[in-house]
C-alpha cells in the first residue's frame, strides 16, 4: 500500500488550490449531496445553456480526495454537452473499478486512478460525479 | 492484569496490516473477540444446535439451556435482578427502538415531553424523534456545557412534570465522558418520567449495577464487549414490560392463536418473536465469562490509564484539537489534526497498520455542536497498550509531515 499512489501531487494541488470553488449568482442548477457514511457534503452548481454545461462551481466539506475530485470534475465538464459529461462520469466509474481508462479531455483526472486501491475512499472520489449525474438527469427529466 | 496473556487470547491481533503489526484502536465501533467466544459459538453449532423452547429432543433442551443460561449471565453482569427482565435483541439500536415504539408510543401524547441530549448516537435520537412525531409529544434536549458535559442544573430545568421519557447515553461514543445517570434517573422519577439508558459504550468497559442506578430501561450490544455481532439486550423493569405491547408478531412469542385473536406469552418471550439469536446469545455468555474473569473494574482502570496517557501524549502534538473533557473520561480520544481531514488521517494511519475511526460516528447533531463535519477517534480496550498509543502518536506526526509536505 503506497500512500503516494493515492495522494499524488496533482490531487494535493487541487485540494490546496481548488478550482471553481464558490457559488454562482446566475440562475443555475443546484445539487446538494451528502456521503452519509462519513459526513462529506457537496453543493454543486451548474450553469446550463441548451443542453450544455457552460459553468460549474462547488462548495462543501470533505477530505482531500472528495474535494480535489470535485475541483477536477468541475474543470473537466465545463463546456461539455450533457451526453459528453455523462460519458465522462461513466468513464470515471470505470476508473474507480480499476479499468484502464484515460481522460484525454482532462488528463489530470488520471491522477485519481490510485483511489481504486483504497476501497474505503472510492465513495469520496465519486461524490462530485454523482452530484453531476443527478443534476443532469434532473435537467433531462424536466425538459 | 497481564496484557500479554490477554492479547494472546485474541487471534486477530496477531497479524500484519499493510506491512506493519496491527494496532487496533476502533473497539468503540466493534471490539475484537477472544478465542473462548469464537470457540463457544463453534461448539454450539458443532454439538448443541437446535431450535429453542419447543423440541422435546435432547438437542432442543441443550440449546434452550444455553440460550437461557446466557440470559442469566446478562442479568448477573448488570445486577439486573430477575432474568426475565432481559430481552435479547439484535443490539442497542433494536433495543432502543423497542422502547420508543412500544412504551413511548402508548404512553406519550400531545403536551408530553421526551428528553434527550445532543450527544446521543443516532440510535438514541431518531427513535425518539419518530416517537415524538407519531404521538405529538415534544422532543427536548438537555443543553451541553462547553466541554460537552451536562449540568445538574440544566437537567433539573429540562425535565418537568410533563416529561414522560428521559433517554440518555451512559458514555458518549465521541466525547468519552460519563453522564450522571443515577442523578438524572432520580430527577426523572421525581417528575414521573421513566429513565432509558443507552449502555452501548458503558457495558463493555465498567461495572454496571442496574438495581442501584434504578433505571427503567437499559440497552447494550454484544459485539462491543467481545461478543458476536447481531446480539444485544434490553433490560426493562418487569412492571413496565408486563404492560407493554410487542412490536413483532409471529412464532415463539404467542400464548394462544385463533383465527381473529391471539394472546402473548409472558415476558421476555413476547418481545422475542421468531427464532432467536441463539448462537449469538451463547457467544455473548462466553464474552461475559471472559470479561468477568478479568474483572470489569480492572478493565475500567486499565482503559482510564490508557485514555489519560493518550490525552497527554496527543495533546502535546502541534495543531491537534482534542474533544471532550480532560477529566473523568473513558478509553477513547476524539481529535482532529489541523488542515488534514480525518479521512485522510485514517488512511495514512491504516497504511501504517493502525485502525482508527473517522467520520461523524453516527452523531451528526453532536458534530454540528462541535462545529466540525467529522473527527478522528482512537478507542481502547483491554488488549491495548501504551505502546499502541506511542505508535498512534508517531504515526500522527508522520501524517502531519506527509500532508505538510504534500500540500506545502
Amino acid at each position: 500500500m503506497q500512500l503516494d499512489d493515492l495522494y499524488r501531487r496533482v490531487i494535493m494541488d487541487h485540494y490546496k488550490n481548488p478550482r471553481n470553488r464558490g457559488t454562482m449568482n446566475e440562475e443555475s442548477v443546484t445539487i446538494n449531496l451528502n456521503n452519509p457514511t462519513c459526513g462529506d457534503r457537496i453543493s454543486l452548481q451548474l450553469q446550463v445553456v441548451e443542453g450544455k454545461v457552460t459553468d460549474a462551481k462547488f462548495s462543501g466539506e470533505g477530505c482531500s480526495i472528495s474535494m480535489s475530485s470535485a475541483s477536477m470534475m468541475t474543470e473537466a465538464v465545463k463546456g461539455k454537452t450533457f451526453d459528453e459529461a455523462l460519458a465522462m462520469a461513466e468513464k470515471f466509474s470505470a476508473l474507480m473499478k480499476g479499468d484502464p481508462v484515460e481522460f484525454d479531455e482532462y488528463e489530470e483526472l488520471d491522477a485519481l486512478s490510485g483511489v481504486n486501491k483504497f476501497p474505503a475512499r472510492i465513495k469520496c472520489a465519486t461524490l462530485a460525479w454523482n452530484a453531476l449525474r443527478k443534476g443532469i438527469e434532473q435537467q433531462q427529466e424536466s425538459h | 492484569m497481564n496484557i500479554n496473556a490477554i492479547r494472546e487470547q485474541f487471534p486477530i491481533l496477531h497479524q500484519d496490516i499493510n506491512g506493519h503489526p496491527l494496532v487496533y484502536l476502533d473497539s468503540a465501533a466493534s471490539s475484537q473477540k477472544p478465542r473462548s467466544v469464537i470457540d463457544a459459538v463453534n461448539r454450539y453449532y458443532e454439538l448443541d444446535n437446535a431450535n429453542v423452547h419447543r423440541g422435546v429432543h435432547t438437542l432442543g433442551s441443550r440449546a434452550t439451556d444455553a440460550y437461557e443460561g446466557a440470559r442469566e449471565k446478562v442479568a448477573k453482569l448488570l445486577n439486573a435482578g430477575a432474568p426475565e427482565q432481559i430481552i435479547f435483541t439484535r443490539g442497542t439500536t433494536t433495543a432502543l427502538n423497542l422502547v420508543a415504539s412500544s412504551y413511548a408510543r402508548s404512553n406519550c401524547g400531545e403536551g408530553d415531553e421526551i428528553v434527550i441530549t445532543p450527544m446521543e448516537h443516532h440510535s438514541n435520537l431518531i427513535p425518539w424523534q419518530q416517537a415524538a412525531k407519531a404521538t405529538g409529544a415534544t422532543l427536548k434536549y438537555i443543553p451541553m456545557q462547553p466541554d460537552g458535559t451536562i449540568s445538574l442544573e440544566d437537567i433539573e430545568k429540562t425535565i418537568t412534570p410533563q416529561t414522560k421519557v428521559v433517554s440518555v447515553t451512559y458514555v458518549s461514543n465521541v466525547l468519552g465522558l460519563i453522564n450522571p445517570i443515577k442523578e438524572i434517573t432520580q430527577i426523572a422519577h421525581r417528575n414521573g418520567a421513566i429513565m432509558v439508558v443507552d449502555g452501548a459504550q458503558s457495558t463493555p468497559h465498567m461495572k454496571i449495577d442496574l438495581q442501584d442506578l434504578d433505571v427503567d430501561f437499559y440497552a447494550f450490544s454484544g459485539h462491543k464487549m467481545c461478543g458476536p455481532t447481531g446480539i444485544g439486550a434490553l433490560y426493562g423493569k418487569k412492571s413496565l414490560l408486563n404492560k407493554m405491547e410487542p412490536i413483532e408478531y409471529g412464532g415463539e412469542m404467542i400464548d394462544f392463536v385463533d383465527l381473529y385473536e391471539s394472546t402473548w406469552k409472558e415476558i421476555p418471550y413476547r418481545f422475542e418473536g421468531g427464532t432467536p439469536i441463539i448462537a449469538g446469545a451463547v457467544g455473548l455468555g462466553a464474552a461475559i465469562d471472559f470479561l468477568q474473569e478479568i474483572g470489569l473494574d480492572e478493565i475500567d482502570r486499565h482503559e482510564r490509564q490508557l485514555a489519560a496517557y493518550a490525552y497527554e501524549k496527543l495533546s502535546s502534538l502541534d495543531g491537534i484539537t482534542l474533544y471532550g473533557p480532560k477529566q473523568n473520561r473513558v478509553g477513547l480520544v476524539t481529535f482532529n489534526l489541523e488542515d488534514v481531514h480525518p479521512h485522510d488521517v485514517a488512511t495514512v494511519l491504516d497504511s501504517k497498520g493502525i485502525a482508527i475511526r473517522a467520520g461523524h460516528h453516527c452523531c451528526q447533531p453532536l458534530m454540528r455542536w462541535l462545529n466540525v463535519s467529522a473527527t478522528a477517534r482512537a478507542s481502547f480496550y483491554l488488549y491495548n497498550t501504551e505502546d499502541d498509543i506511542d505508535r498512534l502518536a508517531d504515526a500522527l506526526l508522520q501524517t502531519k509531515e506527509f500532508f505538510g509536505h504534500a500540500i506545502g
